[in-house]
């Protein structure tokens, strides 16, 4: 015992290195693990104050493209509104479906786009019912997914992620496939697991599928490039991303109503 | 409190706040940036405890780690480039550094490009290697070392040249 004292204090040095870099080591194994990640995040008090006030400063500097989107969605929306025709008819006949999705909006406070594991910042917490596992969106298309949550901010796993998967379907066709990024371009994610029944072409539009995190229909993007390997029964699809993931402000967080209860359905259909 | 850990608390902080507010915002050609804050690491004073100069690296990466949601990747790269110091600082300046003094200011000659060189190389391969996490993508790892590091090495020779003394 005496020995082992005696040799700790005379490598003092080696043991305090090798014990700080197994610590950054742990601390990055469990940042690469999916859903208990992250000990260490933006989602806290002091950073997430810190990227608050950067970011007021940067708002500033692209007021001028986040009217333009502003008032795109407006149009949007407007369309939608003068183009309702008999939707109240529709909406009595759904009730069951009334209330499934709450959309609240917030900002993107810390966005990034050059890693292999991106992770965003949003200004948005538990005090205004943000929680883990809600979907990101924005007036283009899908964002990424909640991953962690503090009172007042919360971090967002993004769709350039090399770790997220997210339910996707070819929109004519109902063909679903899982999204997944390739590390390699912003613009572009891919979808490895789409059936070689599936008809698709280039410029085929992506949307989401009703899934725990997304309704149904949110846009992703279009296909660009269609690989066929004859090995496997699937095509991998390269999707151009409507949204530019570098330039991201306003989003819109989705909650799911249902979540809780598809949840413990499935937990009880896999124990028995 | 002397002049010179004051010095090292204005660095810790000086680099700190660059790092995160404009070096990890910069992506050249999408995905290239430059970490000149191991600088701090690098132009540590020679003669100071080892022990120390491990924890406060570990603590700027670590607090890097937590603004930019890497996990441990910059705490780790840290007090890697921190432990190997020594040995750099005997391939480059010579067996007897210690005693001769070596002035990281005084000129930049090709003793101190070889220093930055190997501990930029040293630094980044491993921040990467940790944050991509499998060697399937070894070429990707390499590119972004190589051009991260050429960016890095260009951006710390601008500060080592900014921090010189002034002549009287």
């Amino acid at each position: 015992m005496q020995q082992i004292i005696i040799y700790i204090f005379k490598n003092s040095t080696k043991v305090l290195f090798l014990l700080l870099f197994t610590l950054a080591l742990i601390l990055t194994i469990q940042n690469h693990s999916y859903h208990r990640s992250s000990v260490i995040n933006s989602a806290n008090k002091f950073s997430g104050g810190v990227y608050e006030k950067v970011n007021s400063v940067n708002e500033y500097f692209l007021l001028k493209s986040e009217n333009e989107a502003l008032a795109r969605e407006n149009a949007r929306l407007k369309s939608l509104l003068f183009n309702q025709t008999d939707s109240l008819i529709q909406n009595t006949k759904k009730k069951w479906n009334d209330q499934m999705y709450e959309v609240s909006r917030c900002k993107v406070i810390q966005n990034s786009y050059n890693n292999f594991n991106n992770i965003l910042t949003l200004n948005a917490g538990k005090k205004i019912g943000v929680e883990p596992e809600m979907g990101v969106i924005n007036h283009q298309g899908i964002i990424g997914v909640v991953e962690k949550t503090s009172d007042n901010y919360a971090t967002v796993v993004s769709i350039l992620n090399t770790k997220n998967q997210i339910n996707s379907k070819v929109k004519h066709s109902n063909h679903f496939g899982i999204i997944s990024w390739n590390g390699k371009n912003t613009g572009y994610v891919q979808i490895t697991d789409l059936p070689r029944l599936a008809t698709v072409k280039k410029g085929d539009t992506i949307v989401t599928s009703q899934s725990l995190y997304f309704p149904e229909g949110i846009p992703i993007g279009a296909i660009d490039k269609i690989y066929t390997d004859n090995k496997t029964n699937y095509y991998t699809v390269d999707v151009r991303l409507f949204n530019d993931m570098t330039n991201l402000g306003y989003v819109y967080v989705i909650k799911n109503y249902h979540k809780q209860e598809i949840e413990n359905l499935q937990k009880e259909s896999i124990l028995k | 409190m002397t002049q010179d850990n004051l010095i090292q608390i204005f660095r810790f902080i000086f680099f700190w706040l660059l790092q995160v507010l404009i070096f990890s915002k910069i992506n050249l050609f999408g995905y290239i940036n430059p970490y000149p804050y191991l600088l701090f690491m690098l132009l540590f004073p020679i003669g100071s405890s080892k022990n120390f100069l491990l924890i406060t690296s570990f603590l700027l990466g670590l607090t890097l780690d937590v603004f930019l949601n890497t996990g441990g990747i910059h705490a780790g790269s840290s007090v890697l480039l921190a432990w190997m110091r020594e040995n750099y600082l005997k391939f480059s300046f010579g067996l007897n550094y210690q005693y001769q003094s070596v002035k990281f200011f005084e000129k930049i000659n090709s003793e101190l490009f070889s220093y930055l060189l190997l501990g930029i190389a040293t630094h980044h391969l491993c921040m990467f290697l940790l944050e991509i996490f499998s060697f399937t993508l070894v070429f990707s790892i390499l590119a972004r070392t190589l051009w991260s590091s050429l960016f890095t090495f260009v951006i710390c020779i601008g500060f080592i040249q900014l921090m010189k003394p002034t002549k009287k």
